[in-house]
């Protein structure tokens, strides 16, 4: 049980290449904090200063209130699950398990008590005494969380844990991952670069880019607030549509207009979008936030557009536009019944548009 | 179809295959036979109307025995074995450490050293041994088994640091940074977690390391002046040949009776090596 912050850290390697900037983060006490990014973002060399296999360049780390800055990794009462599990391949299921508790000198009685009641708990109790080479890719992650689990530590570190599952297996550790978290209540840091994973486990998600933390925040807020034009990007599938537009003011009101689109800017973002009249920002819209006109939207928020592609997914339909020069994606009701290169009208959702700065790319 | 393809295998593949075997076991078959052949016939003109070079009508171990009581072999074997395993040991333990860092420490001149090891291992014999005998007689190490236990490892350390440097790398890093998570020193990770997952590549490294002693010819005849001190290779050939007499049957026996505990070692780790050679591991 431990609350873990990051003040000012920084990586630099070989004083050439600034992998981490200047991070500064505050995961609670039994919180899930999710890092993602794409790859080379620095989640994963944060992850590895936090478990001190990487040393820091600048900066404090504090685990339980204690700084762990010069402490071996051993001395930070950590386990972490690494993303190819590096299981012991010499050693069995039981003995990769007791590994941890045999280096700390824990009493036989004891080790056995906890590596049964964490087989158990992960449903491995039948390979105990196999080898980590007659496992399958799933029983062995399960025997790498099992890993980490018997040693009780006040933090889990996860390392892409799941990125070498199947589809589908995926899914299923990853609500059993969350329901091991809810059972275990230890902090726990996790580092993915896939938005699906970090918005269903994380109690808060850290979005990082070049180094740098983009936002913080629990995952609804990221997806309806994001702060910048990458997080709003990153976040959701399919990604959000953008559109270059000019902001000018006509009729007492502002509208976005871009190629083959002309909006009315809705009077929530008028007063902060403003300053902007006559200069160009970026228009963000999600492709759930689109749909099919109905006759009763009002007409500034409707746009015509030809359909390039169709792709039925059962419970919806996600349709490939283009207007003018943009391309879109909307996902709309399974009921809709479209057709390639057919020409539609579509509306968006006022209430769910997002201007972004053209220079800075934060939300406006 | 089906019949083109096989005399094709046949013709790329067994046939090929089968020259190559002949001409490497060739010189082992010739030495077992002369081993086995009785002086008479040994001595005979190949021209001579009863002439069978390439097998033997009377088998006999008068050579064996000739060797085993006429000579100080089995002193000899001893000897080999004894310089062959220190050295071996001596040179594996080094090179793991040395391996181990190289592949894995990232410290100054890392890379240089690497490389400076392995031109060590560049360097001939046929100069070192200048040096080196100076240093043995300085140090009164002459004509005792310390003198190649001590230099043989001059050249198996290089070898054996370089071929498990390499195979370390073949370790996913991982398993070492869990095992220091899990609560072991880098030395603890290294000697509980990294060396046994490295059996099959030390265990390689050690053959070829036994090998090159057992087979290691000028140090041990520099260094060595007395019969009974000697090595086999030495052994044999020094004392087998008197003069400009050749002792063929005998010399033959000994070559084969010397190169039967290597062809034992290979064959009980040929499983192990194989595996070390070809340096898998997986998590």
């Amino acid at each position: 049980m431990a609350e873990v912050v990051l003040t000012g850290i920084n990586k630099w390697y070989d004083g050439k290449v600034h992998a981490v900037k200047d991070v500064n983060l505050h995961a609670r006490d039994k919180e899930f904090m999710v890092f993602v990014g794409p790859s080379g973002c620095g989640k994963t060399t944060t992850l590895r200063m936090i478990a001190g296999l990487e040393e820091i360049s600048s900066g404090e780390i504090r685990i339980g209130g204690r700084v762990v800055n010069d402490l071996p990794p051993m001395d930070r009462d950590i386990a972490m699950v690494f993303q190819n599990y590096a299981l012991y391949p010499h050693k069995s299921v039981y003995a990769n398990m007791a590994f941890g508790l045999q280096m700390r000198k824990f009493p036989k009685g004891e080790i056995e008590k906890r590596v049964q009641a964490a087989a158990e708990i992960l449903g491995i109790e039948s390979l105990l005494e196999r080898k980590p080479r007659q496992l399958s890719g799933g029983q062995r992650q399960r025997v790498a969380l099992g890993r980490a689990i018997v040693r009780h530590p006040q933090l889990f570190l996860f390392d892409e844990p799941l990125s070498n599952l199947d589809a589908k297996l995926r899914v299923q550790m990853r609500v059993e991952l969350k329901r091991l978290h809810e059972r275990l209540e230890t902090t726990a840091i996790y580092v993915t670069h896939d938005q699906v994973e970090a918005m269903t486990l994380g109690d808060r998600v850290v979005v990082m880019k070049d180094g740098v933390v983009q936002q913080v925040g629990e995952p609804m807020a990221l997806y309806s607030r994001p702060a910048n034009r990458f997080v709003a990007g990153f976040i959701g599938s399919p990604a959000m549509n953008f559109a270059e537009v000019t902001i000018s003011e006509s009729g007492g009101g502002l509208w976005a207009e871009a190629s083959g689109i002309r909006i009315k800017v809705p009077p929530a973002s008028a007063a902060s979008l403003r300053p902007h009249t006559g200069k160009r920002a970026t228009l963000g819209v999600r492709p759930e936030a689109l749909r099919i006109a109905n006759g009763s939207d009002p007409a500034e928020y409707l746009f015509d557009a030809t359909v390039d592609v169709v792709e039925p997914l059962g419970s919806e339909i996600l349709l490939n536009l283009t207007a003018g020069t943009n391309a879109l994606v909307a996902r709309v009701d399974p009921a809709v019944n479209v057709k390639t290169h057919e020409r539609v009208r579509l509306a968006f959702d006022p209430a769910r548009l997002h201007f972004f700065d053209h220079a800075t790319e934060s939300a406006i | 179809m089906v019949i083109e393809r096989r005399w094709k295998k046949w013709l790329y593949f067994y046939i090929p295959l089968a020259v190559f075997i002949l001409f490497t076991l060739f010189p082992f078959y010739w030495m077992a036979v002369t081993a086995f052949r009785p002086d008479p016939e040994l001595y005979r003109s190949w021209r001579a109307a009863s002439a069978t070079p390439f097998w033997t009508l009377e088998p006999t171990l008068e050579h064996f025995k000739g060797l085993l009581e006429g000579s100080e072999f089995l002193q000899w074997l001893w000897n080999t074995m004894l310089i062959a395993m220190v050295a071996t040991i001596i040179s594996l333990i080094c090179g793991m450490f040395a391996g181990y860092a190289l592949a894995r420490l990232k410290f100054r001149g890392s890379e240089f050293l690497g490389t400076a090891i392995f031109i060590t291992y560049l360097v001939p014999q046929t100069l070192l041994f200048i040096p080196l005998a100076d240093i043995i007689r300085n140090m009164q190490l002459g004509n005792t088994p310390w003198a190649l236990m001590l230099t043989y490892p001059t050249f198996l350390i290089p070898f054996c640091t370089w071929l498990l440097m390499g195979y370390f790398k073949t370790i996913p890093r991982e398993l070492e940074e869990c095992a220091r998570i899990d609560g072991a020193t880098r030395f603890g990770a290294m000697v509980r977690i990294i060396f046994p997952v490295a059996v099959p590549g030390i265990l390689s490294a050690g053959i070829f390391a036994f090998t090159l002693s057992w087979n290691e010819f000028i140090y041990a005849l520099v260094f060595l002046s007395s019969v009974e001190q000697k090595t086999v290779p030495v052994g044999v050939v020094s004392e087998l040949i008197r003069g400009d007499t050749f002792f063929w049957g005998q010399l033959m026996a000994g070559a084969l009776l010397g190169s039967v505990p290597v062809a034992l070692a290979y064959s009980f780790f040929v499983e192990y090596y194989v595996a070390g050679l070809t340096g898998s591991v997986k998590g």
